[in-house]
Protein backbone atom coordinates (compact mmCIF):
# COMPACT_ATOMS: atom_id res chain seq x y z
CA UNK A 1 0.00 0.00 0.00
CA UNK A 2 1.26 3.16 -1.03
CA UNK A 3 1.87 5.78 1.72
CA UNK A 4 -0.67 8.15 0.82
CA UNK A 5 -3.48 5.32 0.53
CA UNK A 6 -2.30 5.09 4.13
CA UNK A 7 -2.93 8.40 5.08
CA UNK A 8 -5.98 8.62 3.12
CA UNK A 9 -7.25 5.93 4.68
CA UNK A 10 -6.43 7.22 8.68
CA UNK A 11 -8.12 10.49 7.94
CA UNK A 12 -11.52 9.09 6.70
CA UNK A 13 -11.71 6.42 9.83
CA UNK A 14 -10.89 9.56 11.79
CA UNK A 15 -11.92 12.90 10.03
CA UNK A 16 -11.92 16.03 12.42
CA UNK A 17 -9.98 14.48 14.99
CA UNK A 18 -6.44 14.41 12.59
CA UNK A 19 -5.63 18.06 12.79
CA UNK A 20 -3.56 17.87 9.71
CA UNK A 21 -2.07 16.06 7.02
CA UNK A 22 0.86 16.31 4.97
CA UNK A 23 3.73 14.79 2.76
CA UNK A 24 7.67 15.51 1.90
CA UNK A 25 9.61 13.18 -0.46
CA UNK A 26 7.26 10.96 -1.16
CA UNK A 27 6.55 10.47 2.98
CA UNK A 28 3.64 10.83 4.76
CA UNK A 29 1.66 11.71 8.03
CA UNK A 30 -0.99 12.83 9.60
CA UNK A 31 -0.58 15.11 13.06
CA UNK A 32 -2.89 14.20 15.74
CA UNK A 33 -3.68 15.91 19.42
CA UNK A 34 -2.44 13.73 22.77
CA UNK A 35 -6.29 12.56 23.25
CA UNK A 36 -6.29 10.93 19.96
CA UNK A 37 -2.96 9.56 19.97
CA UNK A 38 -3.46 6.35 20.89
CA UNK A 39 -6.57 5.75 19.37
CA UNK A 40 -4.81 6.64 16.12
CA UNK A 41 -1.88 4.46 16.77
CA UNK A 42 -3.99 1.60 17.71
CA UNK A 43 -5.86 1.47 14.33
CA UNK A 44 -2.77 1.21 12.54
CA UNK A 45 -1.67 -1.88 14.42
CA UNK A 46 -4.49 -3.58 14.60
CA UNK A 47 -6.32 -2.98 11.01
CA UNK A 48 -5.35 -6.10 9.30
CA UNK A 49 -4.73 -4.24 6.02
CA UNK A 50 -2.37 -1.90 7.62
CA UNK A 51 -0.56 -4.37 10.51
CA UNK A 52 1.71 -1.51 11.68
CA UNK A 53 3.23 -4.34 14.36
CA UNK A 54 6.44 -2.49 14.70
CA UNK A 55 7.06 1.18 16.51
CA UNK A 56 10.67 1.89 14.88
CA UNK A 57 11.53 5.01 16.48
CA UNK A 58 10.14 7.62 18.48
CA UNK A 59 11.86 11.22 18.18
CA UNK A 60 10.57 14.50 19.57
CA UNK A 61 10.92 18.04 17.98
CA UNK A 62 11.06 21.37 19.27
CA UNK A 63 9.35 24.44 16.88
CA UNK A 64 10.39 27.43 18.93
CA UNK A 65 11.55 30.01 16.50
CA UNK A 66 11.10 27.77 13.73
CA UNK A 67 10.17 30.02 10.58
CA UNK A 68 6.85 28.18 10.03
CA UNK A 69 6.34 28.31 14.06
CA UNK A 70 2.85 25.42 14.30
CA UNK A 71 0.10 26.45 16.88
CA UNK A 72 1.90 24.35 19.12
CA UNK A 73 5.27 24.55 20.19
CA UNK A 74 6.46 20.43 20.35
CA UNK A 75 5.74 17.58 18.20
CA UNK A 76 6.18 13.79 18.81
CA UNK A 77 6.47 11.84 15.67
CA UNK A 78 5.97 7.81 16.20
CA UNK A 79 7.61 5.72 13.20
CA UNK A 80 5.58 3.01 12.64
CA UNK A 81 6.43 -0.12 10.29
CA UNK A 82 4.80 -3.14 9.05
CA UNK A 83 6.64 -6.34 9.00
CA UNK A 84 4.80 -8.36 7.05
CA UNK A 85 3.58 -5.69 4.74
CA UNK A 86 6.71 -3.63 4.60
CA UNK A 87 5.42 -0.31 4.47
CA UNK A 88 6.08 2.66 6.79
CA UNK A 89 3.62 6.16 8.54
CA UNK A 90 4.71 8.63 10.52
CA UNK A 91 1.99 9.78 13.02
CA UNK A 92 2.69 13.19 15.14
CA UNK A 93 1.63 14.19 17.81
CA UNK A 94 1.36 18.23 18.38
CA UNK A 95 2.17 19.28 21.98
CA UNK A 96 1.45 22.46 22.64
CA UNK A 97 3.63 23.19 26.07
CA UNK A 98 5.69 21.15 28.51
CA UNK A 99 2.58 21.37 30.52
CA UNK A 100 0.89 18.94 28.61
CA UNK A 101 0.83 15.17 29.06
CA UNK A 102 1.21 12.76 26.27
CA UNK A 103 -0.68 9.17 26.91
CA UNK A 104 2.57 6.15 26.87
CA UNK A 105 2.32 3.75 24.00
CA UNK A 106 4.64 1.63 26.18
CA UNK A 107 2.16 -1.14 26.49
CA UNK A 108 1.58 -1.81 22.54
CA UNK A 109 4.89 -1.27 21.38
CA UNK A 110 7.64 -2.25 24.40
CA UNK A 111 10.34 0.07 22.33
CA UNK A 112 8.30 3.16 23.48
CA UNK A 113 9.75 2.42 26.94
CA UNK A 114 13.26 3.97 26.47
CA UNK A 115 12.12 6.33 23.39
CA UNK A 116 9.87 8.43 25.73
CA UNK A 117 12.41 8.43 28.27
CA UNK A 118 14.76 10.29 25.90
CA UNK A 119 11.93 12.62 24.79
CA UNK A 120 11.43 13.01 28.47
CA UNK A 121 15.26 13.63 29.31
CA UNK A 122 15.62 16.22 25.98
CA UNK A 123 12.73 17.74 25.86
CA UNK A 124 11.17 17.62 29.16
CA UNK A 125 7.53 16.37 27.87
CA UNK A 126 5.77 13.95 30.31
CA UNK A 127 4.45 10.85 29.15
CA UNK A 128 1.22 9.59 31.52
CA UNK A 129 1.01 5.74 32.25
CA UNK A 130 4.99 5.33 31.44
CA UNK A 131 6.79 2.87 34.60
CA UNK A 132 10.08 4.29 34.61
CA UNK A 133 9.81 7.83 33.48
CA UNK A 134 13.50 8.71 34.12
CA UNK A 135 16.11 10.44 32.59
CA UNK A 136 18.52 7.88 30.37
CA UNK A 137 20.79 9.92 28.45
CA UNK A 138 21.66 12.91 30.96
CA UNK A 139 23.17 11.94 34.27
CA UNK A 140 20.64 12.34 37.05
CA UNK A 141 21.92 16.00 38.37
CA UNK A 142 21.67 17.14 34.99
CA UNK A 143 19.70 20.39 35.15
CA UNK A 144 17.05 21.79 32.19
CA UNK A 145 16.06 19.96 28.89
CA UNK A 146 18.96 20.39 26.42
CA UNK A 147 17.62 19.71 23.01
CA UNK A 148 14.78 22.55 23.84
CA UNK A 149 15.70 25.67 21.46
CA UNK A 150 15.78 27.97 25.10
CA UNK A 151 18.56 25.83 26.25
CA UNK A 152 21.41 28.06 26.16
CA UNK A 153 23.85 26.54 24.23
CA UNK A 154 27.05 27.58 26.44
CA UNK A 155 25.06 26.25 29.21
CA UNK A 156 27.93 23.82 31.49
CA UNK A 157 26.51 21.58 33.90
CA UNK A 158 27.70 19.97 37.14
CA UNK A 159 29.66 16.92 36.45
CA UNK A 160 27.92 13.67 37.37
CA UNK A 161 28.39 12.08 40.37
CA UNK A 162 29.99 8.60 40.89
CA UNK A 163 28.14 5.88 40.52
CA UNK A 164 26.96 4.25 44.24
CA UNK A 165 29.05 1.12 43.77
CA UNK A 166 32.06 3.76 43.45
CA UNK A 167 31.29 5.64 46.37
CA UNK A 168 31.78 2.41 48.74
CA UNK A 169 34.64 2.09 51.20
CA UNK A 170 34.95 -1.63 50.65
CA UNK A 171 38.51 -1.97 49.68
CA UNK A 172 37.55 -4.45 46.55
CA UNK A 173 36.53 -1.52 45.22
CA UNK A 174 38.16 1.89 46.65
CA UNK B 1 74.72 -10.57 24.67
CA UNK B 2 78.72 -10.89 24.36
CA UNK B 3 78.51 -7.07 25.72
CA UNK B 4 79.88 -8.03 28.69
CA UNK B 5 83.32 -9.72 27.05
CA UNK B 6 83.87 -5.90 25.83
CA UNK B 7 83.42 -3.92 28.49
CA UNK B 8 86.57 -4.20 31.63
CA UNK B 9 85.08 -4.92 34.53
CA UNK B 10 81.28 -6.55 35.03
CA UNK B 11 80.42 -3.13 37.04
CA UNK B 12 79.12 0.38 36.10
CA UNK B 13 78.71 2.91 38.36
CA UNK B 14 75.55 5.04 37.90
CA UNK B 15 72.98 6.64 40.30
CA UNK B 16 69.57 5.44 41.66
CA UNK B 17 67.28 7.22 39.63
CA UNK B 18 69.23 6.80 36.04
CA UNK B 19 68.62 3.10 36.48
CA UNK B 20 64.91 3.32 38.04
CA UNK B 21 64.03 5.94 35.33
CA UNK B 22 65.74 3.79 32.63
CA UNK B 23 63.62 1.01 33.74
CA UNK B 24 60.55 2.80 34.08
CA UNK B 25 60.76 4.62 30.82
CA UNK B 26 61.02 1.52 28.65
CA UNK B 27 58.61 -0.45 29.95
CA UNK B 28 55.30 1.77 30.17
CA UNK B 29 52.27 -0.57 30.76
CA UNK B 30 48.95 1.49 29.12
CA UNK B 31 45.61 1.63 30.50
CA UNK B 32 43.34 2.15 27.34
CA UNK B 33 40.87 4.12 28.39
CA UNK B 34 39.26 4.23 24.70
CA UNK B 35 35.87 5.88 24.38
CA UNK B 36 35.63 6.79 20.51
CA UNK B 37 37.21 6.76 17.40
CA UNK B 38 40.25 7.61 18.52
CA UNK B 39 40.82 4.57 19.99
CA UNK B 40 40.46 3.10 16.71
CA UNK B 41 43.84 5.06 16.39
CA UNK B 42 45.60 3.42 19.08
CA UNK B 43 44.97 0.00 17.92
CA UNK B 44 47.00 1.26 14.70
CA UNK B 45 49.81 2.42 17.51
CA UNK B 46 49.86 -1.05 18.70
CA UNK B 47 50.15 -2.98 15.99
CA UNK B 48 52.71 -4.46 13.74
CA UNK B 49 53.29 -1.46 11.32
CA UNK B 50 53.73 1.23 14.24
CA UNK B 51 54.85 -1.20 16.51
CA UNK B 52 54.65 0.82 20.28
CA UNK B 53 56.73 -2.64 21.57
CA UNK B 54 59.66 -0.69 19.98
CA UNK B 55 59.41 2.09 22.88
CA UNK B 56 58.80 -0.76 25.11
CA UNK B 57 55.17 0.20 25.89
CA UNK B 58 53.20 -2.75 24.02
CA UNK B 59 52.01 -4.33 27.72
CA UNK B 60 48.60 -2.91 27.21
CA UNK B 61 46.71 -3.62 30.76
CA UNK B 62 42.94 -3.54 30.91
CA UNK B 63 43.14 -3.46 34.67
CA UNK B 64 43.95 0.49 35.82
CA UNK B 65 45.55 -1.48 39.16
CA UNK B 66 48.58 -3.27 36.44
CA UNK B 67 49.34 0.46 34.55
CA UNK B 68 51.15 3.42 34.85
CA UNK B 69 50.37 5.27 31.71
CA UNK B 70 46.69 5.84 31.06
CA UNK B 71 45.76 7.16 27.64
CA UNK B 72 42.70 8.84 27.70
CA UNK B 73 41.89 8.49 23.93
CA UNK B 74 38.12 9.76 22.56
CA UNK B 75 35.38 11.64 23.72
CA UNK B 76 34.43 11.73 27.47
CA UNK B 77 31.01 12.75 28.73
CA UNK B 78 29.68 14.18 31.60
CA UNK B 79 28.55 10.60 32.75
CA UNK B 80 31.78 9.01 32.37
CA UNK B 81 33.52 11.85 33.86
CA UNK B 82 33.54 10.10 37.29
CA UNK B 83 34.47 6.63 35.90
CA UNK B 84 37.68 8.18 34.20
CA UNK B 85 38.42 9.56 37.41
CA UNK B 86 37.77 6.27 39.17
CA UNK B 87 40.10 4.80 36.95
CA UNK B 88 42.68 7.05 37.22
CA UNK B 89 42.96 6.88 41.29
CA UNK B 90 42.95 3.41 40.83
CA UNK B 91 46.29 3.44 38.81
CA UNK B 92 49.16 2.93 41.24
CA UNK B 93 52.10 5.47 41.60
CA UNK B 94 53.99 6.34 39.81
CA UNK B 95 51.84 7.36 36.78
CA UNK B 96 51.29 9.55 33.83
CA UNK B 97 48.59 10.11 31.03
CA UNK B 98 48.20 10.82 27.81
CA UNK B 99 45.69 13.27 26.42
CA UNK B 100 44.99 12.20 23.16
CA UNK B 101 42.80 13.74 20.52
CA UNK B 102 40.93 16.63 20.55
CA UNK B 103 38.11 15.73 22.34
CA UNK B 104 39.63 14.90 24.99
CA UNK B 105 42.37 17.39 25.12
CA UNK B 106 39.36 20.14 24.61
CA UNK B 107 35.66 18.95 24.16
CA UNK B 108 36.81 18.69 20.49
CA UNK B 109 33.93 19.68 18.37
CA UNK B 110 31.48 18.51 20.85
CA UNK B 111 31.09 22.18 22.29
CA UNK B 112 27.96 21.00 23.60
CA UNK B 113 26.14 20.26 27.06
CA UNK B 114 27.07 16.83 27.32
CA UNK B 115 30.89 16.53 27.01
CA UNK B 116 33.52 17.26 29.28
CA UNK B 117 35.66 20.10 28.11
CA UNK B 118 39.16 18.75 28.26
CA UNK B 119 39.91 15.77 30.73
CA UNK B 120 42.06 18.22 32.33
CA UNK B 121 39.26 19.24 34.38
CA UNK B 122 39.09 15.81 35.83
CA UNK B 123 42.81 14.31 36.31
CA UNK B 124 46.19 16.05 35.76
CA UNK B 125 47.32 15.51 31.69
CA UNK B 126 51.05 14.76 31.51
CA UNK B 127 50.81 15.30 27.48
CA UNK B 128 48.79 16.31 25.28
CA UNK B 129 48.53 15.54 21.22
CA UNK B 130 46.75 17.18 19.32
CA UNK B 131 44.57 16.05 16.26
CA UNK B 132 41.48 14.43 15.07
CA UNK B 133 42.51 11.77 15.35
CA UNK B 134 46.10 11.68 15.91
CA UNK B 135 48.51 9.84 13.58
CA UNK B 136 49.90 6.89 15.06
CA UNK B 137 53.12 8.61 15.07
CA UNK B 138 51.87 11.58 16.89
CA UNK B 139 50.88 9.20 20.12
CA UNK B 140 54.40 7.53 19.58
CA UNK B 141 55.64 10.83 19.81
CA UNK B 142 53.54 11.49 23.01
CA UNK B 143 54.68 7.82 24.66
CA UNK B 144 58.68 9.63 23.88
CA UNK B 145 57.57 13.02 25.30
CA UNK B 146 56.25 10.89 28.40
CA UNK B 147 59.99 8.79 28.42
CA UNK B 148 61.75 12.44 28.50
CA UNK B 149 60.33 13.56 30.92
CA UNK B 150 60.17 10.12 33.07
CA UNK B 151 64.25 10.96 32.65
CA UNK B 152 64.06 13.83 34.37
CA UNK B 153 61.94 12.35 37.51
CA UNK B 154 63.77 11.76 40.38
CA UNK B 155 62.50 8.47 42.69
CA UNK B 156 62.14 10.19 45.69
CA UNK B 157 59.16 12.14 43.82
CA UNK B 158 56.97 9.32 44.15
CA UNK B 159 55.24 7.75 46.89
S1 LIG C 1 39.41 13.75 18.53
FE1 LIG C 1 38.36 13.18 16.63
S2 LIG C 1 38.99 11.07 16.24
FE2 LIG C 1 39.42 11.51 18.40
S3 LIG C 1 37.62 10.85 19.55
FE3 LIG C 1 37.34 13.01 19.07
S4 LIG C 1 36.18 13.01 17.15
FE4 LIG C 1 37.06 10.97 17.40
Amino acid sequence: MEQAEISRKVQARFGERIVSAGSFAGQHWVIVRPADLVEVLHFLRDDPELDMNLLTDVGGVDYQGFPDEPDWRFEIAYQLQSLKQNYRFRVKCAVTDDTVRVPSVWQSWRTANWMEREIFDQFGIGFDGHPNLRRILNHDDFEGHPLRKDYPINKRQKLARPAEHLLTDDPEWA
Amino acid sequence: MGLESRLESPFLTTTVDAVINWGRKYSLWPMPFGTACCAIEFMGVVSNRYDVSRFGAELVRFSPRQADLLLVMGTITQKMAPVLKQIYDQMPDPKWVVSMGACASSGGFYDNYSVVQGIDELIPVDVYVAGCPPRPENVIGAIVKIQEKISREKAADWR
